[in-house]
């Protein structure tokens, strides 16, 4: 027997990176059935698009890179970057679309700020924002959700042959997003509102609020599993109500919306419990990572409402990203054994 | 009762994490006392502190219990034989150390008797004194028994007020169960250990903190510590609770500060071994030289707690519990998450050994390859210290000491919570133990870098301070001869004063002669008269400065410098004041008719005197002759010191040589163009004496000459000093060469070629005068006649000038010749003694004589040959 010589610890829990992301994965699955639903079979084909051209590409940044292939592409981080950039994309974006999007991703997001861990910015944020101001029109065109004025459910094969571009969806509804029809209001109250437009629903957008509790859904499973702690989640989503409440007005005319129209339209869960929490980019002592997503709330609301894009929650995490070590270097905690 | 008892509050253990606690194992049997197996080897290094001292030798023959190394120091313990025998050996063996070094170690062969030595109970431990009880614990070698290995009487001799006596059953390791079987089976011992330490430290409450997993153990506890100020407090199991600073913050929500002890926040901690070994060593007098340790793992048949003598070999005590060697990929002194794995299975069982835990491959897989951080702060969630791991990870990479400090690094206790929730697998504690021996090396160099900092900043302070030291006494001697110069003119000038004051008072009948008296002392304290007495006290002073001079060499003292400094001052002063005198005399009408013209010195003076009162300036000769006296002056000083500086081995040595060089330039230059300066002023004045068919009237041209201000010295008479001063100054620097040879001095060579360069201008001197003396001898014989008449200077010239007439006019050659002759034939004699003198002496300057002997050798044979 040969007498192995290794420090302690000796003992080790189950957890590995790659069940870490295994389990974000899981946790995606209500907020994309919900999408699913409402919005046609585009966001599955864009998943599965992404997912495939994200391995190309990371296999062969790490070919280039000279990094062990199958020890980097088991960890699924480029899999989970993949699946929430086709979560964030327009359903029926053309194909060429997403492959840019994923290419800026993985191969400049990731590996050429250093790979898996090194990354400053969240991959799959820093590609739907450059998509966002490169294309601008294919971008903005989100298809009419399931319910509203003349939309119908588009099926897997209609989806890949729009996307793909063998035949598009000639009738495809493309509708503004409730956040456009917010922002460019000016003289319709807010109650009135969800009654003359029909992408509006109950409090949120029509759709978008059930895409937001599958989110929502999937980020609590992921809080009780510990793959992150509630600090940043929590932070931003109550920093988005308290705004968003203040700028309220009783939901008059010149109301920037309420705070549930605000949890629950857009990105905002998917933003809270998948992309602010992306440890890799955000702050990481738990005092910081509630200023962290308290920024970030401020910042969505900010952005939503006076901002010229209505696509909040990508700006908010790319510029919090920026922040993260300026907030590490002020939210170290206290050890124990020095003052309180 | 007990369960309406109020339950203590607890406080929350920050972070923390639950791995699986694989006790019940080793729980289903009770504790197997071992007898002894083979060979003993205690290392002298079981504990944390200094290493005990061995005080027997190989072949001595020790009893059980009997103290074989003694405590070295405060931090330090003692070491028993576990059983009787014979010092096998005293020597490095292999012992449970996570470097996998060997350490030195007493051997015992048991003899099988197990015979015990004669054992000192203290049975009224009440009665005795805290240190008497406290030194016992110690000579009974009792050290924490946790795994730190910390010796007891350190932490129980403390004087500070303790509110707490925290008992740690906590053991929150997997896998050990050593001191839960201890508590379950023993807990009466344990209470009476506890009493013992009450009595040693006398907290205001004693805690007995055990973990929520160990229901039996509790159970006994409380069982055996009814009635008594004892309380066994249960909190939640988490690791690392066990920890003491963990335990700590649990029971009473105190932290201990930062590089601080417990007791600083009035606790003591003891562990439930250390407290039994307590109450064996007090009670039944026993030394610790056994411990319950844990032997488990699935690639061991039997798992279960022994009681086993200190310096039982592992592989003795893993082949007892049969050991699957091929099933088990390493053996871990410890438990899973702070234990070591053991790198040789020959090392004994030491006093720290709780568990030996040979786990089977699949029960505690090798970890995986690490990947990279994703920095999801799994890690700072289960630090129990609020430390941020993955940070710390960032700086440890990056060797950041800095940064690494200010994350605390150094408050990390190693508990390998964050290794094991890392889902990277990164072995975080690893990486922080090796930058904790970067820092601490680092710190270490720093000191040693940092003393000889100081050393060579306290040098320069040193030297600083006596250098200001120097310049004080020198201010203070300065201040001194000021002082000094100052009482003198006051009380010059009270003299005055009172002169004048008593004039009146002893002429009052006499108004003319008071008035006389009066005019007189006004004469007597004429600015004139006052430098006069300025110029004599300067002229004392410079005598006693130069003795003082001349006594400090002679002691080498190291105020030589000051003194020389302070002596030159003096003769600038001197000089200053002297020509103000003569300036006053100048002024003074009646100093004309006071020339005495009897002395040529003096007449030269007044001559000189009269002329400059004429309105004139200093003639160019006389300033020459002044340049080069001061010069002269001033390169003797900057030659001592130069001299001083080179024997200091100061850098300005080469300043002042430069300087010296220079003055010396100066020197020539002055005297060449005195040189020039003489013959042209010759030439006038001899121009009526070229008229050689009357030397009267040239004698009497010559005189007059000279009364119309000239100066005194004739060419010949100034060579002549020169030469003198040369000689002298030679010689000096000849025996200063000696000296410095002798010293092995480097200045040697410089003062050589000084002095080289002396001896040349010595013979430039010489040769000069040897030019001059032919036409100045009959000038000597002029002034020899001359004193057939001293009243009357002309008539004197005209006397020698008729003198020489008799005499005819000149010397013949043969007589310059033979004159010449003589003198080269006794420098030649002197140079000869002075050479043999340098040979005995194994001078260098011996060559340089020679050499010059040789010349001059050759200028008498010239000269010889120019006779035939």
């Amino acid at each position: 027997m040969a007498l192995l010589n290794i420090t302690s610890p000796h003992a080790h829990n189950k957890n590995h990176t790659a069940w870490v992301m295994q389990q974000v994965l899981l946790a995606t699955i209500p907020g994309v059935a919900a999408l699913t639903y409402f919005f046609g079979a585009g966001t599955l084909i864009n998943i599965i698009w992404c997912v495939t051209t994200a391995l190309i590409c990371e296999w062969i940044m790490l070919k280039w890179r000279g990094k062990p292939v199958a020890f980097y592409l088991k960890d699924y981080s480029a899999i989970v970057t993949a699946v929430l950039l086709a979560i964030a994309l327009p359903p029926y974006c053309p194909w060429w679309v997403s492959l840019i999007g994923i290419m800026f991703a993985i191969m400049i997001a990731k590996h050429l700020y250093g790979g898996l861990g090194y990354n400053p910015f969240n991959p799959a944020m820093v590609a739907y924002v450059i998509l966002l101001i490169s294309l601008p029109v294919q971008m903005t065109q989100w298809a009419a959700p399931l319910g509203a004025d003349g939309a119908s459910w588009i099926g897997f094969k209609a989806a890949f042959l729009n996307n793909f571009g063998f035949a598009p969806i000639i009738d495809a509804h493309t509708m503004a997003t409730v956040l456009d029809v917010m922002k460019q209001n000016d003289s319709l109250t807010n109650n009135q509102l969800f009654e003359e437009y029909s992408q509006f629903g109950h409090f949120g957008g029509l759709g978008w609020e059930w895409v937001n509790l599958g989110f929502l859904m999937g980020g609590l499973y992921l809080l009780s599993r510990k793959i992150f702690t509630w600090h940043t989640p929590i932070s931003m989503l109550a920093a988005l109500a308290l705004v968003s409440l203040i700028g309220y007005n009783a939901g008059g005319s010149d109301s920037g919306g309420s705070p549930f129209f605000h949890l629950f339209s857009g990105a905002t869960m998917l933003g809270a419990f998948f992309i602010a929490t992306d440890p890799v980019s955000s702050a990481v002592s738990r005092k910081g990572r509630i200023a962290f997503g308290a920024c970030i709330g401020v910042l969505v609301y900010i952005i939503r409402v006076y901002g010229n894009y209505p696509d909040a929650v990508a700006f908010s995490v790319l510029l919090m990203n920026f922040a993260a070590p300026f907030i590490d270097h002020y939210t170290q905690p206290r050890t124990y054994g020095y003052n309180k | 009762m007990s369960a309406l008892k109020k339950m203590r509050k607890t406080y929350k253990l920050r972070g923390g994490i639950h791995p699986p606690e694989n006790k019940t194992q080793s729980l289903q049997s009770p504790i197997d006392v071992l007898p002894v197996m083979g060979e003993i080897v205690l290392p002298l290094g079981m504990h944390i502190g200094a290493p005990a001292e061995a005080i027997v030798e190989v072949g001595q023959t020790v009893l059980k219990g009997e103290m074989i190394a003694k405590p070295k120091g405060f931090v330090s313990t003692a070491i028993h034989a576990s059983t009787s025998g014979t010092v096998k050996a005293i020597e490095h063996r292999p012992i449970i150390h996570a470097s996998g070094m060997t350490a030195p170690c007493i051997v015992i062969e048991p003899d099988g008797k197990d015979q015990w030595t004669t054992l000192t109970p203290i049975l009224n431990y009440r009665q005795s004194e805290k240190n008497d009880l406290l030194e016992h614990i110690n000579n009974s070698g009792i050290a924490g028994m946790g795994g730190a290995g910390f010796p007891s009487r350190v932490k129980l001799a403390t004087d500070k007020t303790i509110e707490q006596l925290i008992i740690n059953g906590t053991e929150c390791e997997p896998y050990i169960t050593a001191d839960d079987i201890l508590m379950q089976e023993r807990a009466a011992e344990i209470v009476e250990g506890i009493e013992i330490l009450q009595h040693l430290v006398n907290p205001q409450e004693t805690l007995i903190g055990v973990e929520d997993n160990k229901p039996e153990a509790i159970n006994a506890l409380q069982a055996a510590t009814q009635g008594k100020n004892i309380e066994v407090v249960v909190f939640p199991t988490k690791y690392p609770s066990g920890g003491e600073k963990q335990l700590i913050q649990i029971l009473t929500g105190k932290e201990v500060k930062s590089g601080g002890l417990p007791a600083d926040v009035g606790v003591v901690c003891q562990n439930i071994g250390s407290t039994y070994a307590i109450f064996r060593a007090v009670k039944h007098g026993e030394p610790l030289i056994s411990r319950i340790t844990t032997l488990t793992g699935e690639a061991l048949t039997t798992k279960k707690n022994v009681e086993v003598r200190l310096g039982t070999s592992v592989q003795q005590l893993l082949d007892f519990a049969g050991f699957h060697a091929s099933r088990a990929n390493r053996v871990i002194a410890g438990g899973p998450m702070m234990g070591f794995s053991i790198p040789s299975l020959d090392a004994p069982v030491v006093k720290t050994t709780n568990c030996l835990l040979a786990p089977e491959s699949n029960e505690l897989p090798l970890p995986p390859e690490a990947q990279p951080c994703i920095r999801c702060g799994m890690c700072s969630e289960a630090c129990p210290v609020s430390l941020l791991p993955q940070q710390l990870y960032w700086f440890a990479q990056a060797k950041d000491q800095e940064g690494l400090k200010k994350h605390h690094l150094m408050d990390c206790i190693e508990c390998g919570a964050c290794s094991y929730v890392c889902p990277s697998n990164i072995p975080l504690v690893q990486y922080y133990r090796a930058s904790k021996a970067d820092i601490r090396q680092t710190a270490e160099d720093q000191k040693k870098a940092d003393y000889a900092k100081t050393r060579y900043e306290a040098r320069l302070a040193r030297i600083e301070k006596e250098e200001a030291e120097k310049e004080a006494k020198k201010q203070a001697r300065l201040k001194k001869a000021a002082a000094a110069t100052t009482a003198k003119e006051k009380s010059e000038v009270k003299a005055a004063v009172e002169r004048t004051k008593a004039a009146p008072a002893e002429a009052t009948d006499d108004p003319v002669a008071a008035a006389i008296a009066r005019a007189k002392a006004k004469a007597d304290a004429s600015p004139l008269d006052k430098a006069k007495d300025n110029v004599a006290s300067l002229e004392k002073r410079l005598k006693k400065a130069q003795a003082k001079l001349d006594a400090a060499k002679a002691n080498n003292d190291e105020n030589l410098a000051a003194f020389e400094s302070s002596l030159t001052k003096l003769q600038d002063k001197l000089t200053t004041a002297k020509a103000e005198l003569e300036k006053l005399q100048g002024e003074a009408p009646k100093a004309t008719p006071e020339i005495n013209t009897d002395d040529p010195v003096a007449a030269a003076i007044a001559r000189a005197q009269a002329s400059r009162a004429d309105g004139e300036s200093l003639s160019p000769e006389d300033k020459l002759n002044k340049d080069i006296e001061s010069l002269t002056k001033r390169i003797k000083a900057t030659e001592t010191k130069v001299a001083a500086a080179k024997e200091n081995g100061d850098e300005k040595a080469e300043i002042l040589e430069s300087s010296l060089t220079k003055m010396q330039d100066k020197l020539t230059t002055a005297q060449n163009e005195l040189a020039k300066l003489q013959p042209a002023k010759e030439a006038p004045q001899a121009a009526p004496a070229v008229d050689e068919n009357d030397p009267v009237a040239a004698a009497i041209a010559r005189a007059q000459a000279k009364r119309s201000g000239d100066e005194a010295l004739s060419p010949e008479d100034k060579l002549k000093k020169d030469i003198d001063g040369l000689n002298k100054r030679i010689n000096a620097t000849q025996e200063k060469v000696a000296t410095a040879k002798e010293n092995g001095d480097d200045k040697a060579e410089i003062l050589e070629s000084s002095l080289n360069k002396m001896q040349d201008k010595l013979k430039a001197a010489e040769a000069e005068l040897a030019k001059l003396q032919p036409a100045t001898e009959k000038t000597e014989d002029a002034a020899a006649t001359q004193s057939h008449d001293p009243n009357d200077p002309v008539a004197a010239a005209i006397a020698r000038a008729q003198a020489k007439r008799e005499q005819s006019s000149d010397l013949s050659p043969e007589e310059k010749r033979e004159k010449d002759i003589a003198h080269l034939e006794k420098r030649i004699k002197l140079t000869e003694e002075k050479l043999s003198e340098a040979k005995d002496a194994g001078d260098d300057k011996a060559e340089i004589l020679e050499s010059s002997l040789e010349k001059l050798k050759t200028k008498l044979a010239d000269l010889a040959a120019a006779e035939d």
